[in-house]
């Protein structure tokens, strides 16, 4: 049995600012691994660049922490090539919206079973407190002195839209509901998309833990089901009056490993390689 | 002009649409099925209706290396082709072409050119079941018969494309079928007067092959199970291969979203053990650029194909040029290791891509493959590829065995040769890759001693993989009047250019460089330091090779012939310019 020790990358520990949700989506992440008994051989966490895409630092798993925006196409090639690992896609609001948005809408519409866990913290806060794709319009920051003139990206929406196949949103402030959530999405068959509300305790001063405290309800406990891709389309475009947390839908589909003709046989990473013969393939030029 | 046997320059033009690419095939088979040798020249805008397109075979009996400025026998689908091709005829030529569709004055024409008129369309019309676009085949089965050649050859052509669904078989006969029509008319109404004939030699099993396809195989045999890729001419036919033939080599091609995407899934594939590459051309490399710092930065083995077109931007999407080098040599921000191959044929597409995938798993960097659009397309006829001696080198990938008894592993552990142990996910080697500056564990460091470390360390597996660097080939003479130096697909007509002058008394020797860097610094300085004349042959305005190679050795070139229309370099120019170098 794993246990969350086997997770720790002992004396070697986060540099996030005291307070910051990104420890609690960590705590999470540990949690849901223990829940589920992966071995951490088996996990690879990859990331992009900013202060959440750090985390696979922290986490005795394998790690992989490449650059701005780009987490999902390596971890969907990481998946390609071996179909057993449990492949988590880490990235903030800026390197999945901005930077990757490319990478996050196709990879909506692929089903590669993979897990994605946005930390939505509605600010660039590495960079020290620039608009952010999500940033609420009006918000003042470094970049917007007036305040943002930009609608925020709604990706609940644009996962809706998209028919991604999981969709979910939880809260740091919310630790069993996160790890709860991760582990579903996890343990789910499909691309399953997380975004979570991460309060920045040091540049976003409008969308605290209160903040959100006071908006937050459970979709699941307001007996939600998340069947029916209208409904969820509706919850989707719910403001942020009432903010509504939990599965928003779910629909199992064919993956693109199980489509295909080859990886639906084997793993790539299992296949010798040693004598590849070509003598059909050359023929086949004569 | 004399009677000449087995010696032919033949194209065969029209719009875009109108079968020129399938026809110059099935004309190539037909030449290597009589034992006959073929290297083709496919020019075509960027366009999917009308344009010109041309499909040029040059045929000998041996080993043909380049294409030929000169036709001999023209096919013209439109009146456009004889408009364009009629100045670049020899004396003697022939032109075949439908004059029930083309008019044409005999004032347009040199008084030397042979005019051969078949009707096309109205054989087509008179075949039941025929459709328009079948004409291309009655002009080859036209072509055959000026040639005097064996029509048999032509027939099997036609039949062994492929299929054996009876719906295809039954338009193959049809094809067959409007072919013999042409040969007939041609034997019929001319009485056998072009002065090339074409005569069987002994049968050998040859291939048909692009420079993509060898490079494709050449990736297969060395076991690269992924490639990701975005559309990009002229590299798209690589990933088209691939897809092609997925079942029957067991591999996958990803078609990514964009080149970003190409290059990231390719170096996750990598990362977790499996053998990837990505392919493209040069506005696609420009947008990988990131993610090639940092395949160095995490030293992700992985191959990369740039198949050059003319630039800067879209440039002139379907031709040629050789506008790279320097870009890929610099690729990336910061510095880390690279090794840049430069294939000059189809061949050295095959063999290079194989030993590129060994290159980049033993020094865990990635390895550049710069091709382009002239060997992308070119089809040639070579024998099979001997495989035998090809053997797989993993480098110091670690094995399931291996790990099981490792304690504090260290991923980039500093080594005297550069190398650290690799193990993969899935291992119970658990390590962590960051794009951040990182320790021997992979953990995110920020000192200065460690930094010098790390880097120092990625820079030694250069040295290293130097004793696995082939030399720069030599062609020639040791001792010549000229001594030629280039590199990539200018090769072949380099190699011709140099018997032309040695027809004239002048012998020419030739530097080839495969593999641009790292580079046999000192090899190559001593060369060019002995030799009577330099001359550096390129495609492209800036002289790149010259200005790297005075870089890295410090020998200026001072004469160079240099070619950026977007065309392929011929024989002929080069023997020009070399003469005009010569003869100051």
């Amino acid at each position: 049995m794993v246990d969350l020790n086997d997770l720790s990358t002992g004396s070697y520990v986060p540099d996030w600012c005291p307070g910051c949700g990104d420890y609690i989506i960590l705590n999470a992440l540990k949690r849901a691994i223990v829940k589920l008994n992966l071995n951490p051989k088996d996990v690879v966490v990859v990331s992009g660049i900013g202060c959440s895409s750090k985390l696979p630092q922290w986490i005795n798993t394998f790690g992989y922490h490449g650059v701005h925006g780009r987490g999902l196409p390596v971890g969907t090639g990481v998946k390609l090539a071996n179909k057993k690992l449990n492949v988590v896609v880490i990235g903030g609001d800026g390197d999945v919206y901005g930077e990757g948005m490319n990478h996050f809408i196709h990879a909506l519409r692929k089903n590669i079973n993979i897990t994605l866990l946005v930390h939505d913290n509605q600010i660039y806060a590495l960079t020290k407190g620039q608009a952010s794709p999500t940033t609420i319009r009006g918000d003042r920051t470094k970049t917007t002195p007036l305040g943002t003139f930009d609608d925020p990206i709604n990706p609940m929406a644009l996962a809706v839209a998209q028919r991604a196949s999981y969709i979910a949103r939880s809260f740091a402030g919310d630790l069993d509901h996160l790890a709860n959530t991760i582990a579903d999405a996890i343990a789910f068959k499909g691309f399953a998309f997380v975004n979570i509300f991460q309060p920045c305790v040091t540049w976003n001063k409008h969308n605290t833990y209160d903040w959100f405290k006071e908006r937050i309800y459970d979709l699941q406990k307001a007996r939600y089901k998340p069947n029916n891709i209208e409904r969820a389309f509706k919850k989707s475009l719910e403001g942020y009056e009432k903010i509504p947390v939990g599965v928003f839908f779910r629909e199992k589909r064919e993956l693109f490993e199980d489509s295909h003709p080859i990886l639906k046989k084997t793993s790539l990473v299992k296949q010798k390689i040693d004598d590849v013969s070509i003598n059909a393939l050359m023929d086949e030029l004569c | 002009m004399a009677l000449e046997i087995n010696r032919l320059s033949w194209l065969i033009g029209g719009e875009a649409g109108y079968g020129i690419m399938t026809a110059g095939e099935k004309f190539s088979k037909a030449m290597i099925f009589g034992g006959l040798n073929v290297h083709t020249h496919v020019e075509y805008p960027s366009l999917i209706r009308g344009g010109h397109n041309s499909f040029g075979v040059r045929v000998e009996e041996e080993e043909v290396k380049c294409p030929i400025l000169l036709y001999n026998l023209v096919v013209a689908l439109n009146k456009d082709t004889i408009d364009r091709h009629k100045n670049f005829m020899t004396a003697g030529g022939g032109i075949i072409y439908d004059a029930d569709n083309i008019k044409l004055e005999e004032s347009e024409l040199r008084s030397d050119i042979k005019l051969y008129h078949v009707p096309l369309m109205q054989i087509v019309k008179d075949t039941p079941g025929a459709i328009n676009i079948m004409r291309n085949t009655v002009a080859l089965g036209a072509s055959i018969a000026v040639l005097d050649y064996n029509f048999d050859y032509l027939a099997e052509a036609i039949r062994g494309v492929h299929s054996k669904k009876k719906k295809r078989n039954e338009i193959m006969e049809l094809n067959v079928t409007v072919a013999k029509r042409g040969y007939d008319y041609i034997k019929k109404n001319y009485n056998n007067d072009f002065e090339i004939k074409m005569q069987k030699k002994q049968r050998k099993k040859k291939m048909l092959i692009t420079g993509n396809q060898a490079i494709a195989l050449g990736a297969i045999k060395a076991g690269c199970k992924f490639l990701a890729a975005y559309p990009m001419t002229p590299a798209s036919s690589i990933m088209n291969y691939f897809v092609a033939h997925e079942e029957k080599a067991k591999v996958v091609m990803k078609q990514a979203d964009d080149e970003i995407t190409a290059i990231n899934m390719a170096l996750g594939a990598s990362y977790a053990g499996v053998r990837s590459m990505t392919s493209t051309s040069g506005g696609g490399l420009a947008l990988m650029t990131e993610t090639t710092s940092l395949l160095g930065m995490t030293e992700v083995p992985l191959v990369i194909v740039d198949v050059q077109r003319p630039g800067p931007a879209t440039g002139l999407p379907t031709r040629q040029g050789q506008g790279d080098l320097k870009f890929v040599l610099n690729i990336g921000h910061g510095e880390f290791p690279r090794i840049l191959i430069a294939p000059g044929d189809a061949e050295e597409c095959f063999y290079e891509t194989f030993n590129a995938f060994n290159l980049a798993d033993k020094y865990q960097l990635p390895v550049f493959i710069v091709s382009d659009k002239h060997l992308a397309v070119s089809y040639k006829s070579i024998p099979k590829f001997d495989t035998k001696h090809l053997k797989i080198d993993r480098g110091w990938l670690l094995s399931d065995e291996e790990v099981k008894n490792w304690h504090d592993y260290k991923r980039f552990m500093v080594t005297d040769s550069g190398i650290s142990p690799r193990a993969i996910p899935g291992q119970h080697l658990i390590f962590r890759s960051s794009s951040d500056e990182h320790n021997e564990y992979g953990n995110i460091c920020e000192k200065g001693d460690n930094k010098i470390a790390q880097e120092d360390k990625r820079f030694r597996k250069l040295d290293t993989a130097m004793s696995d660097i082939p030399l720069p080939k030599i062609y020639g003479p040791e001792k010549a009047d000229i001594t030629i130096m280039s590199w990539g697909s200018t090769k072949g007509a380099i190699l011709e250019a140099m018997e032309y002058l040695k027809n004239d008394g002048i012998n020419a020797n030739f530097l080839h460089i495969v593999y641009v860097y790292p580079l046999h610094t000192h090899f190559v300085k001593e060369f060019l330091k002995n030799a009577k004349m330099v001359v550096d042959v390129e495609e492209n305005k800036t002289a790149q090779l010259a200005g790297v190679i005075r870089e890295f050795t410090g020998f200026k070139i001072y004469h160079k012939v240099l070619k950026y229309n977007g065309r392929t370099l011929y024989p002929s120019e080069i023997y020009d310019g070399l003469k005009r170098v010569y003869y100051g």
